[in-house]
């Protein structure tokens, strides 16, 4: 079994078992559009422009979606003592942790692709030219926000009160990049040259190579009791 | 020390514990155990609920690093040797099944095989399901089986690979007559085959006939050790009792 493969494997799997359960979409897709109906009744849109919160009401319910997909799909390892199963297999065990990256940029990408489009409807936002950037700054940070949040489900999954240390732990760690995916967005919304923001689209290019970095390399270590 | 049962042969060992200790935070697990399993033996594992008898296991899978002493399976080190090569050769049924519900018994068992890198997944997974007696349910979900069709599924999940050293924690767990029957028959296979197995259980009734030896663990340390040729459920039941009482006396007492 080669590495790639087993990051494949592991990804493909947790696929074809939310494409069965559907546990996760609905919950996601739901949280989500309820954070933007949320924001969209708390402000009046006639008076403040989406370009003043817009950033904001994004990336709330990208985050938080994230937090739950990645929740979720460390309770189905955690249910049946799963996570053991792979862990046993002859395998890198860093190849699990791409491989729920993966997944997990997959689920968190499902939603963009939903709430993005949904929110340029219902608060009347046009990104014009800028949409390639907005979309880089969505990849990059979905990434770097996958990588931690998974990096510290796997650390907590084998612990007692998993759940409630998951956010504990992810949230200070997530900071820097969700200044980064808040202040990239919002510059782009409001039509800002590059060089404004270039600076946050570095940090965040920085942290997902330093993350995924450090977790493959670590990985081994970071589940050890 | 011969940490061997008197009247053992010397022949190569697939587990070998010396001083071998682990702790949860402040509270000890294991303390101080030695232990040698011939290659081809079969280990009753007795013990009340907290003696360590999960947490042995699980060193010996390589779930666990060694908190105390060394610790050799297969020949290798667990606590700084190559891993990987111990987890190809050895399997583990646990307490729980590692079966995904959504996944069908067949999808389950080839991912596994996968897993392993198996020359062909989807065979060894057939293969596996009717040794298993579940070739007529292997495209349905998991969900939909019994416990006792999930256990028969964990057991052929723990053997796929043809492991050379096999642990089984508690494998009667939910197993109706006829299903705990099935797996006595299969652990005498197993034993025929001459694969190491270690099976740690409440039920030693069960596997009392099968088992070469028996080991006692109370508060995380061995507490007897005898052969189980003689051993019968009367005298085991005597033997657990005075172990547990008497705490945890000389490892290798008989």
């Amino acid at each position: 079994m080669t590495y790639l493969r087993a990051v494949g494997l592991v990804a493909a799997k947790d696929l074809k078992t939310e494409l069965r359960s559907r546990e996760q979409a609905v919950t996601l897709l739901f949280f989500a559009l309820l954070v933007l109906v949320v924001f969209n009744f708390a402000f009046d849109f006639t008076i403040i422009d989406f370009v003043t919160f817009g950033a904001g009401i994004l990336w709330v319910s990208f985050i938080f979606a994230g937090v739950l997909a990645i929740s979720r799909s460390f309770q189905i390892e955690r249910e049946q003592d799963r996570i053991q199963g792979i862990l046993l297999a002859p395998v890198d065990r860093s190849a699990f942790y791409l491989g729920k990256v993966a997944a997990s940029i997959l689920f968190m990408s499902a939603v963009e692709a939903i709430v993005l489009p949904l929110s340029v409807l219902m608060f009347n936002y046009r990104f014009g030219p800028r949409i390639g950037l907005a979309l880089l700054v969505l990849i990059l940070n979905t990434i770097g926000f996958a990588a931690v949040g998974t990096l510290f489900a796997c650390m907590t999954t084998q612990t007692r009160r998993g759940e409630l240390l998951l956010p504990l732990l992810l949230f200070p760690a997530a900071v820097p990049i969700s200044l980064a995916a808040v202040k990239a967005t919002g510059h782009i919304l409001a039509g800002r040259p590059f060089e404004r923001y270039a600076s946050w689209i570095a940090l965040s290019c920085a942290y997902d190579i330093i993350f995924l970095a450090a977790a493959v390399l670590l990985f081994d270590y970071a589940l050890d009791d | 020390m011969n940490t061997a049962p008197p009247g053992t042969p010397e022949v190569g060992l697939a587990l070998e514990a010396r001083g071998l200790g682990k702790r949860f935070g402040p509270i000890p697990a294991l303390d101080g155990v030695d232990l040698a399993v011939p290659a081809g033996q079969f280990v009753l594992l007795l013990g009340p609920n907290g003696a360590g008898k999960s947490t042995l296991l699980r060193l010996f899978a390589t779930l666990l690093r060694p908190g105390a002493g060394t610790l050799r399976v297969l020949g290798e080190d667990v606590g700084n040797g190559d891993r990987a090569a111990i987890r190809r050769r050895i399997g583990l049924l646990s307490h729980q099944t590692f079966l995904y519900d959504h996944l069908t018994g067949e999808e389950n068992l080839t991912f596994y095989a996968r897993l392993y890198g198996l020359a062909d997944p989807p065979a060894a997974a057939r293969e596996a399901l009717r040794a298993a007696r579940l070739e007529g349910r292997g495209s349905d979900q998991v969900r939909t089986y019994s416990r006792g069709m999930q256990q028969r599924l964990a057991i052929a999940r723990a053997l796929l690979h043809r492991p050379d050293v096999l642990l089984l924690d508690e494998p009667f767990t939910g197993l109706d007559r006829d299903a705990a029957l099935r797996l006595e028959e299969r652990l005498r296979e197993e034993r025929s085959a001459r694969r190491t197995c270690v099976l740690a259980t409440h039920d030693f009734r069960a596997a009392l006939g099968v088992a070469d030896r028996v080991i006692v663990l109370v508060d995380g340390r061995l507490a007897a050790d005898r052969p189980a040729a003689g051993s019968d459920p009367g005298s085991l039941e005597a033997l657990f009792s005075t172990a547990t009482r008497a705490g945890a006396p000389a490892a290798g007492a008989a």
